[in-house]
């Protein structure tokens, strides 16, 4: 029963596999599909740092450490260009958002 | 024994939040279940001993991003009904796309390809190793380009979002700093000569 490097890389694709039926199911909700992508990042980290343990190289945190940044900057721009989305349409629902549909 | 407890407890809590995060309704609900997500990943990644980064990720996400999310949440008034719709409809494609992804991406780790069990359990580090220290010894010197592009990213992202949720109201007063100090005596001051003492 001890916990091997399997174990972890299986915990980060059930992660991610949630985070990809989450954005199938709430695909009207915006903001929950801007959490289903940080749970993404999240599982994709796990990778990283279950690598970087068992294959013991600082390389992958150092690479999460950077992933961690640009999610930042992404949940930041990606939540301002909701606040100005909503103040335009009054709702965040993503079948509004057609304009560029041909 | 200790770590495979630690490790199954809150894996089981991860994956439960995480499942709870896509499905409730409100979603202020779920952005509080994915700082709970967020918490015991945390945990899970000092079991993998990198300490700085399970500290960084509870300071960034849980104490910056998450903050935000809820901030934004609580600040649109949204029609959660309206937003749900389809949410039984898309259910079983949601479910299907995941189950498939999620029996490729197992049946690749353990198959007997990659053997990754193989890899044997790494020697723990001693207790006077610093994993910031050595973190920051290869940051600043292999990877200081991308530690400078990293710092770049964060800048542009700042002024992107005050760019645009920055707006002009018509209806409010403003101050114009110019045109304040461009201002000269005769523009206030009138002096008025009048004839004194009639009586």
């Amino acid at each position: 029963m001890t916990v091997g490097l399997s174990h972890y890389l299986i915990l980060a694709a059930v992660l991610f596999s949630i985070s990809i039926a989450g954005i199938v199911i709430n695909r009207k909700n915006i903001i929950i599909l801007l959490m289903s992508i940080e749970l993404m990042l999240l599982a994709v980290n796990i990778n990283f740092i279950a690598f970087s343990h068992y294959l013991d190289d600082l390389a992958g945190q150092v690479f999460v450490f950077f992933i961690l940044t640009v999610a930042a900057a992404e949940a930041a721009i990606g939540l301002a260009i909701l606040v100005v989305l909503f103040r335009n349409r009054r709702s965040i629902n993503v079948e509004d958002i057609k304009e560029l549909k041909w | 024994m200790v770590e495979s407890i630690i490790f199954y407890v809150f894996a089981i809590s991860t994956v439960t939040t995480a499942t709870a995060v896509v499905t409730v309704r409100n979603p202020v609900h779920a952005a509080l279940f994915l700082v709970l997500t967020f918490f015991t990943s945390a945990i899970i990644w000092m079991t993998l001993e990198a300490e700085f980064l399970a500290i960084t990720l509870v300071l960034v996400y849980v104490g910056a991003v998450m903050v935000l999310f809820v901030f934004v949440v609580m600040m649109l008034d949204i029609n959660i009904a309206l937003l749900r719709e389809g949410f039984v409809r898309y259910l079983p494609l949601g479910l299907l796309v995941a189950l498939v992804m999620l029996g490729l991406m197992v049946s690749v780790v353990t198959s007997d390809i990659f053997v990754l069990d193989a890899a044997s359990e790494p020697v723990p580090k001693p207790a006077d190793y610093s994993n910031t220290e050595a973190l920051g010894r290869v940051l600043y010197t292999e990877h200081v380009f991308a530690f400078e592009v990293a710092a770049v990213i964060l800048l542009v992202a700042i002024i992107a979002a005050i760019a645009l949720t920055m707006r002009k109201r018509p209806q409010t007063k403003y101050q114009d700093p110019a045109s304040q100090i461009r201002v000269r005596k005769a523009d206030r001051l009138r002096i008025v000569k009048m004839p004194a003492g009639e009586d």
